[in-house]
């Protein structure tokens, strides 16, 4: 479910990367950040699923729920992560003196 | 376990060699300035170097969040559950050694075919621009 969440958010802030033509938003960051994170995903699901297969097709609900839960917070941190670099390189100059 | 660690590391020497990259392209871009040699409008490497890293800082940086959920890595010394006990210790620099150099290989050649698309449309643009 985490995989899923952060595959989801690496292709909205893609599509929204590829639409925007302002780049001072530094969404690329954003994109490739989810792209990485979904990647390593995908590397432990494998592994998960060489070990025991139903653990990652056929989850117990609470596992699930906690792994959706997680995988929101993850989006958010995301967020909050490349927010927080937005406002480090303040593209516009708005924390600049004049 | 600890498995970003080996994307987070890969992360600390490729971001040390962009800053060399980096550095190495202001002086040559200087010198061609000087030389009144025109720039080419391609994109540099130290740009597609920082495609890795972010994908590598990102991606470390959220798996480290999700251990931290689970419990796996500790706000103290020895940072990881899995150190306390060597039976823990072992199994975790087994995972690293095969999810977490899986994770790096593969963020790597996520990369590496990005940079060889990108050089293919750059190379395309230029076919063209020529031709015109």
């Amino acid at each position: 479910m985490t995989l899923l969440i952060t595959v989801f958010a690496a292709l909205t802030s893609s599509i929204i990367w590829y639409k925007n033509t302002n780049r001072n938003l530094n969404l690329g960051f954003l994109s490739l950040m989810f792209w990485g994170a979904a990647l390593m995903w995908f590397v432990d699901s494998i592994f998960e699923y060489l070990e025991d297969p139903a653990l990652v097709f056929s989850p117990a609900a609470g596992d699930m729920l906690n792994d959706a839960y997680l995988g929101l917070c993850v989006v958010a941190l995301g967020l909050i992560i490349w927010f927080v670099s937005l406002l480090i390189r303040d593209p516009l100059g708005k924390f600049k003196k004049n | 376990m600890a498995c970003f660690v080996v994307p987070a590391t890969e992360a600390v020497v490729t971001t040390i060699i962009n800053k060399h990259i980096k550095k190495n392209e202001k002086k040559a871009e200087k010198e061609n300035s000087q030389n009144g040699i025109k720039e080419n409008d391609k994109i540099r490497f130290s740009e597609k170097l920082s495609w890795l890293n972010k994908m590598l800082w990102g991606g470390s940086a959220l798996l480290a969040f999700e251990h931290l959920w689970h419990g796996e890595i500790v706000p103290f010394f020895p940072f990881f559950t899995a150190a306390s006990d060597k039976a823990s210790l072992v199994t975790m620099f087994k995972e690293m050694a095969t999810v977490g150099v899986s994770m790096a290989v593969l963020v790597t050649a996520v990369w590496g075919v990005m940079v060889a698309v990108s050089s293919a449309i750059e190379r395309k643009s230029k076919l063209r621009e020529d031709n015109n």
